[in-house]
C-alpha cells in the first residue's frame, strides 16, 4: 500500500464554500447507514485498528472523487481483501465463495451498546517522563516521512507552543503499520497563525494540533 | 433564527445511476460478510438506530445546559471534561478523550478534522457532511471566518480565533457564550438554544427569542 495520503486536507486551496445541513441530516442516500454500521462492526472484529483503517481509506487513489460513505467502503473492501478475509471475486460476485478465515469475535447485536460505551481508549500508561511542559516552544518535524501520520502538512516545520499535555497515547504511525501501540506523550501545540500562514494570515487566529512527541524538538 | 434556515442546501453528490451502483455494492458486501459469518445482520440494525435516535447532538446540548446553569459543573467540565460528561451518561466510542473549550467575547472556539472526520460522537452524534468534506476541511485551520460567514455567523475583529484540530484521539466540545435574556429559563429549556453548530464552533447558540413560539 502506497503512504501517499489523499487526505490531509487543512490550508488546500479551491474547494469552494461550506454547504450547510440542518440537523436531522444524517444521511443522504439509503446505503450510507449501512456503509456506516458495516465498517462499526468490522471495526469490532478487531480484525485491524482504527489507525489501519484511516490509512487505508486515506491512501485511495481516488479518495477526492469519492463521498464519504464511499471512502468508507472502499476503505472497508480493501481491508477486507487484502487480509484474505474476502476477495474480490466474492465482493463481484455478492455471495460467499471461499472459506472463511477466522477472526476474534463478531459483532453481535447484544454486543453493540455496551461496545460504544466502552469505545476504545487509546490513553497509555508510559514509563519515561514528557520531554515538554506546557509552555515551552517547540518545533515540529519538517522532513516528509514515508509511513502513515496525523501530523498535517500545514504544520510541518513549525514554531509553536506546548499548551496541554494530554496524557500518553497509542502512536497512530506505528499503529496504522501493525508495530504495535509504542504509546507516546500527546501534546496539544498552538500556533499562531502568522507562523503557519504568513504575515496575511487572520489576525487573532491560532490553531492547535494534538501532536506526539516524536513529531516535536525543543525550540529553545 | 436558526443559522441554517437560510442555508437548505441539499449535499448529495451522487445523480441515481451512482446511488443505485453504491446501493447493490453496500448489499453485495453486506450479504458476503455475512455468508462468510463475519457480522451479525441485527448488529448493523441496532448501529443505526443507536446513532439515529439516542446518540446525538442532544446530548452534547445537555451537557452545555448543565455547564451554563451549575458553575460547579462548568469547572469540572474544563478540568475533565471526560468525566464531566460520563456524570451524564455520555461517553464511549470516538469520546474516551474529551476536552471541552469554552467561547466568550474574547475567545471564539472552532474544531475541525483536516486530516479526515474526527468528531465527539457520544455527544454530538454522526458529524454532518459538511464537517467530512473538503471546504470545511481546508479552509477552517485558514479562513476560518470566512467559513463562519457560510454559516452567517460574523463575530467582532476583536473576537480571538481558536481553531482546534482534531488530529489524535481526543476530541473536542465547544461551549457556546450563554445568550443573552436566557437567566430565567430551565435547564431543559436552555438545552433547546444549544444548537449543534454551536457546539462545533460554527454557529451560537440561539437566543430565547428564537423558540418563542411566533405570535399571532
Amino acid at each position: 500500500m502506497s503512504d501517499r495520503t489523499h487526505a490531509d486536507l487543512g490550508g488546500q486551496p479551491g474547494f469552494g464554500p461550506v454547504s450547510p445541513e440542518p440537523e436531522g441530516e444524517l444521511f443522504h442516500a439509503a446505503w450510507e447507514p449501512r456503509a456506516l454500521a458495516l465498517t462499526l462492526a468490522m471495526g469490532a472484529t478487531d480484525a485491524w485498528n482504527i489507525d489501519t483503517s484511516r490509512r487505508a481509506r486515506e491512501t485511495l487513489p481516488n479518495y477526492a472523487a469519492l463521498s464519504y460513505y464511499a471512502i468508507w467502503i472502499n476503505g472497508l473492501e480493501r481491508l477486507l481483501t487484502e487480509r484474505g478475509l474476502v476477495s474480490v471475486e466474492e465482493l463481484g460476485a455478492g455471495r460467499a465463495r471461499q472459506i472463511s478465515l477466522p477472526i476474534d469475535r463478531v459483532h453481535k447485536a447484544v454486543d453493540v451498546m455496551p461496545a460504544l460505551a466502552r469505545g476504545s481508549p487509546t490513553a497509555r500508561p508510559i514509563q519515561r517522563a514528557a520531554r515538554f511542559q506546557p509552555g515551552q516552544p517547540v518545533r515540529t518535524r519538517s522532513e516528509h516521512v514515508a509511513h502513515h501520520t496525523r501530523l498535517p502538512g500545514y504544520a510541518h516545520g513549525k514554531l509553536g507552543t506546548i499548551e496541554r499535555l494530554q496524557g500518553a497515547h497509542v502512536f497512530a504511525d506505528a499503529n496504522a503499520h501493525g508495530e504495535g501501540e509504542q504509546p507516546q506523550w500527546l501534546y496539544s501545540v498552538v500556533f499562531d497563525a502568522r507562523e503557519l500562514w504568513g504575515p496575511d494570515a487572520t489576525a487573532g487566529l491560532s490553531v492547535a494540533i494534538d501532536a506526539w512527541e516524536p513529531y516535536l524538538e525543543a525550540a529553545d | 433564527m436558526h443559522p441554517h434556515d437560510d442555508h437548505s442546501h441539499h449535499n448529495d453528490h451522487s445523480d441515481h445511476s451512482e446511488l443505485g451502483e453504491m446501493d447493490l455494492r453496500v448489499r453485495a458486501l453486506e450479504t458476503v460478510l455475512t455468508q462468510k459469518g463475519y457480522i451479525d445482520p441485527a448488529a448493523l440494525d441496532v448501529l443505526i438506530d443507536a446513532y439515529q435516535t439516542r446518540i446525538g447532538p442532544r446530548n452534547g446540548a445537555r451537557v452545555v445546559a448543565r455547564a451554563w446553569a451549575d458553575p460547579a459543573f462548568h469547572d469540572w467540565l474544563m478540568r475533565d471534561a471526560t468525566a464531566a460528561i460520563a456524570s451524564l451518561g455520555y461517553g464511549g466510542r470516538q469520546g474516551e478523550h474529551m476536552v471541552a473549550v469554552a467561547n466568550s467575547a474574547a475567545q471564539h472556539h472552532m474544531v475541525v478534522c483536516t486530516l479526515c472526520s474526527c468528531y465527539p460522537w457520544p455527544v454530538l452524534g454522526l458529524p454532518p457532511t459538511w464537517y467530512k468534506s473538503a471546504p470545511y476541511r481546508s479552509r477552517a485551520v485558514k479562513d476560518p471566518r470566512g467559513v463562519l460567514a457560510d454559516f452567517d455567523v460574523h463575530l467582532p475583529e476583536t473576537t480571538a480565533i481558536r481553531v482546534w484540530d482534531s488530529t489524535a484521539e481526543v476530541r473536542y466540545l465547544v461551549i457556546p457564550q450563554r445568550p443573552v435574556g436566557s437567566e430565567h429559563l430551565s435547564e431543559v429549556e436552555l438545552a433547546n438554544l444549544v444548537t449543534r453548530d454551536s457546539m462545533i464552533g460554527t454557529g451560537l447558540a440561539l437566543s430565547p427569542q428564537a423558540l418563542r413560539p411566533k405570535a399571532a
